[in-house]
């Protein structure tokens, strides 16, 4: 069975720096995938390679079979590939419901349709006050998106992502600048994803990392380490050493 | 009869002129990504004190060349400190719109006390001559233009790269975050660049009088020849400018003296051209 | 412009006509009938209206930098004076044929402008704008070089209602032409491509995270406003029977500019606003030296920048927020 992501020996350079060396992962369905490594081991290039927001200089990225190493970010979302931000990346003056209802009308199709008003939108906006309520934001949706609290603007950023209706989602540092005593609403939040949805998670909270993922890649310096199940990772002294190492120069 | 040497030798003191004054702009467009559309007032002003001083004080061209440097330069600083820094941060809009404002008032105000007509210059008897070189009637003063640029940007290249000033400056284009992290005053090094670079601009509106004349339409009738070479230069870049100009300076003398019927139209379908070929400028982001 | 939250979509605007707009198109009818002797000049603010409101679509909403949006009503300007020369004198179509003609052109244009930087897209339109003067200046021959076209047989509305000095005809139709394009510009501001605008300008990097391809909207939009803005140049040919240079030059395209952004960018409003401030101020102070002019104009510029962020209806509704908040 194809996987449902998967990436061919990625590479990506910076000039001298190369960023991304020969990478390569195979990720199934309903996958709990997370990706953890030092800061600079080139996690958020990966994903930057994967959603095609750069271009690899080697490699491919295959998505549901299909190699899509040259199409670009928007078409990958609607073959299904959808990305958080590491840092919000929302829309500041638009309401919580706009924002939503702006993604779900975009999958919808409804993006052409320059005649009748969002608020006609029917079946689009109840489809959004559904995604807010299993986000338990519905008492926000008037809200101005950059009048939200941190946690809940994390929140908006899943529920953008979510709203593309994706099969496979790559999250990107979600529990960044939430302290580990608030993040719990944020926790449940992904753990209640859909099973069949392939979600690969980059996380440096380990706690976070451990609960949720069934599979663990370890990335150093563009490459990948090693790979395996949490229990696995955590007894490798290679892993240790990576993260010891980084506790004595850091 | 003008031969095609002639041509290239004008389009080339030409260019050295437009060099000189789209300089300053280059530089402070790549190190603090500022579009400031007024710069071409400042050469605009350099010509008309240089003619005030001229007319008014009796003072000789030579002198007032670099009077006007240290005036226009002075002018330069006050205005970034006063005025530009508020905008580093703001909208390329509003960069755009508060320098239009700025270079409408200085025209407006360039007509109310000079006129509306074109300002007639007298130079130095010494440069008013042709000399022939192997064979080739050429312009003394543009012979000076041009000799006078090459000196002033080996000085330049010099300094860029000798200097502890060119290192920061360098440093500050590349990274002002970086740049400010190890310890480099950006703040004063904005200003004493955004000084150098009007003061430099006022000097090639005082030198461009004889060339390109001088009337109070000046600053928005040159603005875009300043800031193609800019930008197809590549902004920041020295060297990116100094191509630029050049090849902007012959491609327009050679294009109005073969083709005149197309007139400017030439300029600007190249402008167009090089862009699309060349978003980053010819140069990119490096001094 | 957000209207009331409608109670069952909480957080989604519903587009309605308050009384303040009903008023506000209401107002021209006055006007008509106060100032008789100005209905050229009222004719003049509409069709200028409807280019700001062009620039609008461009700038406020698509938030694509542009200095040169007078090439496309000089397009649509001279369009419409050569359809006339020979022999195509219907105004109505002609100037639908104009603003096709400016959209095709624009869609054009737009491949070099959209994919780039703002620097970028400050060139190209600067660019393009000043060798469409060029083209104008040097092709005298078919377009009157600086002297421009005049004397243009323009036919009679319908057949039966002619333009004349009366101002009648002209004030009637520009002010339909406008009427009718702020409509359809309002119900696309409200789509789900307005909204998808939005999102554009609120923050492009997340759009293409939902699957959008910015550049072709961008493309669709800057053409649109380009045919928009062709229309409103032919009507200013049509309802004055002449067609100038100054249409094209980078002075109108930086007066557009100053118009819609005194009266308040990403608007709609805004634009109509501007444009009416700045023709009848510009017609009332018309007898003083035009470096008076350009000196105050110059000044209200950097006195926006530096404090009235959003114009004129920006200003306005900071302090409606801040009366609000006293009660």
């Amino acid at each position: 069975m194809a996987s449902a992501l998967a990436t061919r020996d990625l590479r990506r350079r910076f000039g001298a720096f190369t960023a991304v060396d020969g990478v390569s992962l195979d990720i199934e369905a309903g996958a709990r995938h997370a990706i953890i490594g030092p800061n600079g081991a080139g996690k958020t290039t990966l994903i930057n390679l994967i959603t095609g927001t750069l271009r690899p200089d080697g490699g491919d990225v295959i998505l549901g079979g299909d190699r899509v190493t040259g199409v670009a970010p928007h078409a990958r979302v609607r073959r299904g590939l959808a990305r958080t931000f590491q840092i919000n990346t929302l829309f500041p003056r638009l309401t919580v419901a706009e924002s939503v209802a702006l993604a779900i009308g975009e999958r919808r199709g409804h993006g052409r349709d320059w005649l009748r008003p969002v608020a006609a939108q029917r079946e689009a906006l109840d489809e959004a006050r559904g995604l807010l309520q299993s986000l338990q934001l519905a008492d926000d949706a008037a809200v101005v998106t950059r009048e939200l609290p941190y946690g809940k603007q994390r929140l908006v950023e899943i529920a953008l992502a979510l709203a593309t209706r994706p099969r496979v989602l790559l999250l990107d540092e979600p529990a960044a600048g939430i302290p580990s005593s608030e993040s719990q609403h944020l926790i449940e939040t992904i753990e209640r994803l859909p099973a069949e949805m392939a979600i690969l998670l980059i996380e440096h909270d380990m706690s976070l990392v451990f609960r949720f993922a069934r599979r663990i890649t370890v990335m150093v310096a563009g490459r990948v380490l090693t790979e395996g199940s949490p229990a696995e990772v955590a007894a490798d002294p290679r892993v240790r050493e990576v993260y010891l190492g980084e506790e004595r120069h850091g | 009869m003008r031969t095609l040497i002639g041509v290239l030798f004008d389009g080339v003191a030409y260019g050295s002129l437009l060099f000189l004054i789209s300089l300053g702009l280059s530089v402070t467009m790549g190190l603090m990504s500022f579009v400031n559309l007024a710069h071409g007032a400042f050469a605009m002003m350099g010509g008309f004190l240089c003619v005030a001083l001229m007319r008014r004080f009796g003072l000789s061209f030579g002198l007032t060349l670099p009077l006007v440097f240290v005036a226009i330069g002075a002018a330069g600083a006050l205005l970034e400190v006063a005025l530009y820094r508020r905008l580093y941060r703001a909208s390329a809009l509003d960069q755009v719109l508060f320098t239009i404002g700025l270079t409408f008032m200085v025209g407006a105000a360039a007509t109310w006390i000079w006129g509306p007509s074109q300002q007639p210059i007298e130079l130095p008897p010494a440069l008013r001559h042709q000399i022939t070189v192997l064979g080739v009637d050429l312009g003394a003063y543009r012979l000076f233009l041009i000799g006078f640029v090459v000196v002033l940007t080996a000085a330049l290249a010099l300094a860029i790269t000798r200097t502890r000033f060119g290192a920061q400056l360098r440093a500050a284009v590349d990274n002002p975050q970086a740049a400010a992290g190890v310890g480099i005053n950006v703040g004063l090094l904005f200003s004493v660049t955004f000084a150098i670079g009007a003061g430099l601009s006022g000097l090639g509106g005082a030198l461009a009088i004889d060339v390109l004349g001088l009337d109070p339409t000046f600053a928005l009738k040159y603005l875009v020849y300043f800031l193609l070479v800019v930008v197809v230069g590549g902004p920041g870049s020295i060297r990116g400018s100094l191509l630029a100009a050049l090849l902007l300076g012959v491609v327009d003398v050679a294009g109005k003296y073969y083709v005149p019927q197309v007139g400017g139209f030439i300029i600007y379908a190249s402008m167009v051209v090089l862009l699309v070929l060349f978003p980053h400028g010819l140069h990119g982001r490096r001094v | 412009m957000a209207a009331a939250s409608d109670a069952s979509t909480p957080g989604i605007a519903r587009p309605r006509w308050r009384p303040l707009e009903i008023a506000f198109w209401l107002a021209p009818i006055p006007a008509y009938f106060a100032f008789p002797e100005r209905r050229l000049l009222l004719s003049q603010i509409f069709v200028y209206g409807l280019f700001a409101l062009s620039l609008d679509l461009v700038l406020g909403y698509a938030g694509i930098l542009s200095l040169g949006h007078a090439a496309f009503f000089g397009t649509g300007a001279y369009t419409a004076a050569l359809l006339a020369q020979h022999g195509w004198t219907e105004p109505l179509s002609g100037l639908l044929a104009s603003g096709a003609v400016s959209a095709a052109f624009g869609l054009l244009v737009s491949l070099l402008v959209v994919p780039g930087s703002d620097l970028g897209r400050l060139m190209v339109t600067l660019g393009v704008g000043l060798l469409m003067y060029e083209v104008a200046n040097q092709a005298s021959s078919i377009t009157g070089g600086v002297d421009g076209l005049t004397d243009l047989p323009i036919g009679a509305l319908f057949g039966k209602i002619p333009f004349g000095l009366d101002g009648r005809a002209a004030c009637a139709y520009s002010f339909a032409i406008l009427a009718l394009v702020f409509v359809l510009a309002r119900r696309l501001v409200h789509s789900p491509f307005g909204l998808a605008l939005r999102g554009i300008r609120e923050n492009v990097r997340r759009m293409p995270a939902i699957g959008v391809d910015v550049n072709q909207r961008l493309r669709v939009v800057f053409a649109v406003a380009a045919g928009i803005a062709g229309m409103a140049g032919a009507a200013l040919t049509q309802t004055t029977q002449l067609c100038g240079i100054d249409s094209l030059g980078f002075q109108r395209s930086a007066e557009l500019l100053i118009m819609l952004v005194f009266g308040g960018a990403g608007r709609l409003y805004g634009a109509l606003v501007g444009a009416t401030v700045f023709m009848v101020a510009q017609d009332a102070l018309a007898g003083i030296s035009p470096d008076y002019w350009q000196f105050w104009l110059g000044a209200v510029l950097v006195v926006l920048v530096l404090i009235a962020r959003g114009g004129l209806l920006g200003a306005l509704d900071a302090v409606g927020r801040r009366v609000r908040r006293r009660h």
